[in-house]
């Protein structure tokens, strides 16, 4: 496959989300400005511009009218994904790291680093449907977690909220009273910092990577260790193909080391993985620094990734992957 | 409009002076019929060739509706939304977006099958290969599928193969510079009756006793030869060469015994010895040309 270059970041990129329908690919970086393309050709639609800080994470909600994006300047904002008008901007007081809108796209889940003597917390908003009624008002403050959270997503039904990050212990929230339900235990779980989180298409899995340069398979409902995936690089970004049994984990050596090495020792591929057998399908190269996001295509036919190095590369595979052997 | 009437009556000089688009108007129009049930749509136009010859041409084509292009209504409405934000103003040499000259494969691991096999192979090699016995191949008397070969039982017999053969570095030398033919160029150090003392003394310093090994598998590092040389005798050195930029072992390696008898037992007994799923090669190493 040629894989399509999107250079439209000017620092690393941190975050890539598709749109429901597949047509759209947003992408999120450490340069202020979040971007939207076209998922087909690569071709650049428009810039959200009101920022003042790295992006960190994007959502945007199934009818691809509102986007919303935490950022490290301490806000996230919501937007209108047509025009890139701002629609309201949630201020808080550490840096927004993750967000996610909830199925329905009626509540949002943010969660904000620990900063200033302040914890990390998981904040869930009310997205009004008009944006002229929209509140910054919590319904819900969930804290207790020590270090940062990556990412919190929504469990089945809105009824819980997933949360991983610094500690390695995927945590599961009551979404309605923040009461902690369950917790990964330190046998099967991760050993060092949850970098990723990815749900499956039918949200009955999850996959989540880890800087112990492993990713791990999970039951969304019991929170058991269905799979684990090996690698020999941390592993920055993970994504599950919606089409076939295979997953992908990206990373690489430390970015910090990229330099003093030769290319070919960082290990910027991305990696497949049979997901049921857990062994490696193949590498894609490209990438001249670690990979920090993954995304794939709705319909499962391309998938794209963005690295340290402010590239996004959008692949769209070859008719001879769909029909890989062990 | 004068020209109209008489398109043919042309003077060259003319033609000269507004080449190009300007005589189109002399052309009768370009027609489109169709396209029609079948998606058959023919183009007429008419054009002067480069002799100014009036040519009329007939292009058919046939669009055919592709079955598989699925798109929401709201995917194709979101097509045509107009540009925002830092887009507005592109360049048109920016070239944000471009498709890679490279071509990426999605590169397999291993050969196929490899992988799985292991660990059968660790656990019955002999039951393993009786089947498909093709692989087993004694590289001493070159039966297939009996027996390995430091298992031969006719290594006695056979002729030494060139991993065997000790050749001493100083006769080696003399012969090399008998050997010469008149007119070949001897260094002064090689030529009979020279003092050769350092030289070879260096080289014996280095190279004495020195096995090489190769076909070693990636992970094994110097401890692990270690370990498997020294029942062999005292090992004065062991090294693997390992690639400096992937830090990754390049497969080959050197051990240096104190004595030649050990390091021959050694060679004896591991050349073609399975190790990690490799079959070990393991010979005098050769001093480099130069």
């Amino acid at each position: 496959m040629r894989p399509i270059l999107m250079k439209g970041h000017e620092r690393p990129l941190t975050f890539l989300k598709y749109n429901r329908d597949g047509d759209l690919l947003f992408s999120c970086a450490k340069d202020h400005n979040p971007t939207v393309w076209f998922a087909d050709n690569g071709e650049r639609l428009g810039t959200y511009r009101g920022h003042n800080g790295a992006v960190w994470c994007c959502d945007v909600s199934k009818d691809s009218g509102r986007l919303i994006t935490g950022s490290a300047d301490q806000t996230a904002m919501l937007w209108n994904v047509q025009t890139g008008q701002q629609l309201f901007t949630f201020n808080f007081d550490s840096p927004a790291r993750s967000v996610d809108f909830a199925v329905g796209d009626k509540l949002a889940v943010i969660t904000t680093d620990p900063f200033m003597e302040l914890p990390s917390a998981i904040h869930v908003k009310r997205i009004a449907k008009d944006p002229s009624e929209q509140t910054g008002e919590s319904v819900l403050l969930i804290k207790g977690p020590q270090g940062r959270i990556n990412r919190a997503i929504w469990g089945p039904l809105n009824r819980t909220i997933i949360s991983a990050g610094e500690d390695a212990i995927i945590r599961v929230w009551d979404s309605e009273t923040g009461k902690l339900l369950k917790e990964s235990d330190k046998e099967s779980g991760h050993k060092k910092t949850v970098t990723s989180l990815a749900k499956s298409a039918d949200g009955s899995h999850f996959l989540t990577g880890s800087l112990d340069k492993s990713a791990r398979l999970w039951d969304t409902r019991t929170l058991t260790l269905i799979k684990t995936y090996v690698t020999e690089r941390p592993v920055n970004a993970v994504a599950m193909s919606p089409l076939l049994d295979h997953v992908v984990l990206g990373g690489g050596q430390d970015a910090s080391a990229v330099t003093t090495t030769d290319h070919r020792a960082g290990k910027f591929e991305a990696k497949f993985y049979d997901k049921i057998l857990q062994e490696e399908i193949g590498g894609v190269k490209g990438h001249f620094g670690p990979i920090n996001a993954l995304a794939f295509n709705p319909d499962g036919k391309s998938f794209s990734s963005g690295g340290e190095d402010g590239y996004v590369r959008l692949h769209h595979f070859d008719p001879d992957y769909f029909n890989i052997k062990i | 409009m004068a020209h109209q009437g008489e398109p043919a009556k042309l003077r060259w000089g003319e033609l000269e002076e507004d080449d190009g688009e300007d005589l189109d108007f002399l052309l009768p129009p370009r027609q489109v019929i169709g396209p029609d049930e079948n998606g058959i749509k023919k183009v007429i136009e008419y054009k002067f060739d480069d002799d100014g010859n009036k040519v009329k041409i007939t292009t058919t084509t046939r669009t055919r509706k592709l079955a598989n292009a699925r798109l929401s209504k709201r995917a194709v409405e979101r097509r045509s939304w107009p540009k925002f934000g830092d887009a507005v103003h592109e360049d048109v040499g920016s070239r944000l977006t471009m498709v890679s000259t490279e071509e990426i494969l999605l590169e397999r691991p291993k050969p196929l099958g490899s992988k799985t096999e292991e660990p059968k192979t660790a656990g019955d090699p002999l039951a393993q290969f009786q089947k498909g016995a093709v692989l087993m191949v004694c590289r001493t008397c070159g039966k297939k599928g009996d027996h390995w070969t430091s298992r031969c039982p006719y290594k006695d017999l056979a002729p030494p193969s060139e991993g065997f053969v000790d050749k001493p570095a100083a006769s080696d030398g003399a012969a090399a510079a008998a050997g010469a033919t008149k007119g070949a160029y001897v260094p002064p150090g090689m030529r009979a009756g020279a003092e050769r003392t350092t030289g070879s003394d260096m080289r014996r310093r280095n190279d004495e006793n020195s096995v090489r090994v190769t076909n070693l598998s990636e992970d094994t590092r110097e401890p692990d030869l270690l370990e498997l040389f020294r029942p062999f005798g005292p090992v004065s050195r062991v090294y693997v060469a390992i690639d400096q930029k992937t830090g990754m072992s390049r497969g080959f390696g050197f051990v240096n015994f104190v004595s030649r008898e050990d390091a021959q037992r050694a060679i004896n007994k591991l050349n073609g010895y399975g190790y990690d799923n490799l079959i070990l090669r393991v010979e005098w190493a050769t001093p480099r040309a130069n």
